[in-house]
């Protein structure tokens, strides 16, 4: 499988160092998890993944070319806006396709009028399924239920399938155990 | 109306009718309304200027206005919250107000300026408006997805190595331009009204972001037509009762 990601000793942080060194490698097709107590500066990795944090030893080696996705905890300033959920999808690029029921109905419908859930659902997949060859999730199961999370987990594995190297931080144990071929815990002071 | 004496200033005003909602839309959605208010100020400010020194106060408006949208990024580390705008404003007010008062001719334009004088526009107004105007509508369907974009989902859009400083740079400028250019014709609360109420209305109203611009112009120039015509038929300044009109259109609809 072509590796997508090479990670080596990785320190990252904003103002200073505040991650445990992280050493990872993610192929095409592979979904990695990435677990551990709060506080411990899993969305800093990612963040640094996405260039945005500051990388204070190690490295961080792409695949040239290589498209990101980032979906972050901010929730999308839509509040007041008359932006309806199939517009978000067209502004990332991706498609409607595969959408459950519950969303696929309410596709048109202005964001702010939709709930809690189901607008968090409709803003990952705007980014999960934007074309991108890799994906980097900050806890995608927040306010999430039970078939949320279930249809979230089938298609990170389709999103897979096709391709995607995906790496998804996550506080839910069961979701990462049932979505990642592969989880790295990070600890304070312990980077595997 | 059939009359070249207001046929002229009828269709100078409506190019700024379809042009100033859907602008002041993206202000919105930036949560940057202010800054109609700001540039408009900045644009009197700057034609009296160029009046008391001599040259034609129409490009001295544009040239201030375009000048705050151009250099706003640079201080924009200082001046966050939208406080570059209230800035700009007290700025530009103080200025005109000041040249108003000491000098007669800047007195007049100002009166103009602030009333509103929209049937002084004359062919020279309408062959700029007419090409400006079309020119902006074209720039700005070019940035109306990146502001989007930007706006939903910021790290994303940093992270596909999308640049911002075009867009945000490109619709500061933009807006700059388009409020001096409608500053000159409409007056500064003209172009306000018409920049705040029709996006308000429609933020509220429409069921999604097309719609929303759709419904945003049709409110801009069904006003801008009744407030045409009854200034006219009633002999009273266009700015203030476009104003009023609008706010009643916006008292009903929200």
């Amino acid at each position: 499988m072509t590796s997508l990601l090479q990670v080596e000793a990785l320190v990252a942080g904003w103002q200073q160092p505040a991650t445990p060194p992280v050493n990872l490698s993610l192929a095409a097709g592979e979904i990695i998890g990435l677990t551990g107590p709060n506080g411990v500066g899993k969305s800093t990795v990612l963040a640094a993944l996405a260039g945005r944090a500051q990388v204070f030893a190690g490295r961080i080696v792409r695949q040239p070319g290589l498209r990101l996705a980032l979906q972050t905890q901010d929730v999308p300033p839509v509040d007041g806006l008359p932006l309806s959920g199939r517009e978000l999808l067209q502004l990332t690029g991706a498609s409607p396709q595969g959408l459950p029921p519950w969303l696929i109905d309410r596709l048109d419908q202005r964001l702010d009028r939709l709930s809690g859930g189901q607008r968090h659902y409709l803003a990952l997949w705007a980014i999960l399924h934007a074309p991108a060859d890799l994906v980097l999730l900050d806890e995608p199961t927040n306010n999430l239920d039970a078939a949320g999370v279930q249809h979230l987990t089938a298609h990170l594995h389709d999103r897979a399938r096709a391709g995607a190297g995906i790496v998804v931080v996550s506080h839910d144990a069961a979701f990462v155990e049932a979505a990642c071929d592969r989880v790295l815990r990070l600890e304070a002071g312990n980077g595997e | 109306m059939a009359s070249d004496l207001f046929l002229i200033p009828f269709l100078t005003g409506l190019c700024l009718a379809v042009l100033l909602p859907l602008l002041g839309a993206y202000l919105r959605l930036r949560d940057e309304w202010l800054a109609a208010l700001a540039y408009s100020h900045v644009a009197a400010a700057g034609a009296l200027l160029a009046l008391v020194g001599g040259f034609v106060p129409a490009i001295g408006g544009v040239a201030a206005a375009g000048l705050a949208g151009a250099s706003k990024r640079l201080f924009a580390g200082r001046l966050s919250g939208g406080a570059s705008y209230a800035l700009l404003l007290l700025g530009g007010w103080a200025v005109a107000v000041l040249l108003a008062a000491n000098q007669p001719m800047a007195e007049r334009l100002g009166h103009a300026l602030f009333d509103g004088q929209l049937y002084f526009a004359g062919p020279a107004q309408l062959s700029v408006v007419v090409p400006g105007g079309l020119l902006a509508l074209v720039v700005l369907r070019r940035l109306a997805k990146n502001l989007l974009l930007a706006h939903v989902y910021p790290d994303f859009f940093r992270i596909r190595g999308l640049r911002a400083w075009p867009t945000q740079s490109g619709f500061d400028l933009l807006a700059a331009l388009c409020l001096a250019l409608a500053t000159m014709n409409l007056g500064v609360m003209g172009a306000f009204a018409l920049v705040f109420i029709p996006p308000w209305l429609a933020f509220r109203r429409a069921r999604n972001w097309r719609a929303g611009l759709w419904l945003a112009l049709l409110i801009g120039v069904f006003g801008y037509v009744l407030a045409f015509g009854i200034a006219l038929g009633l002999d009273q300044p266009f700015g203030p009762v476009l104003a009023l009109l609008l706010i009643v259109i916006g008292l009903v609809i929200a």
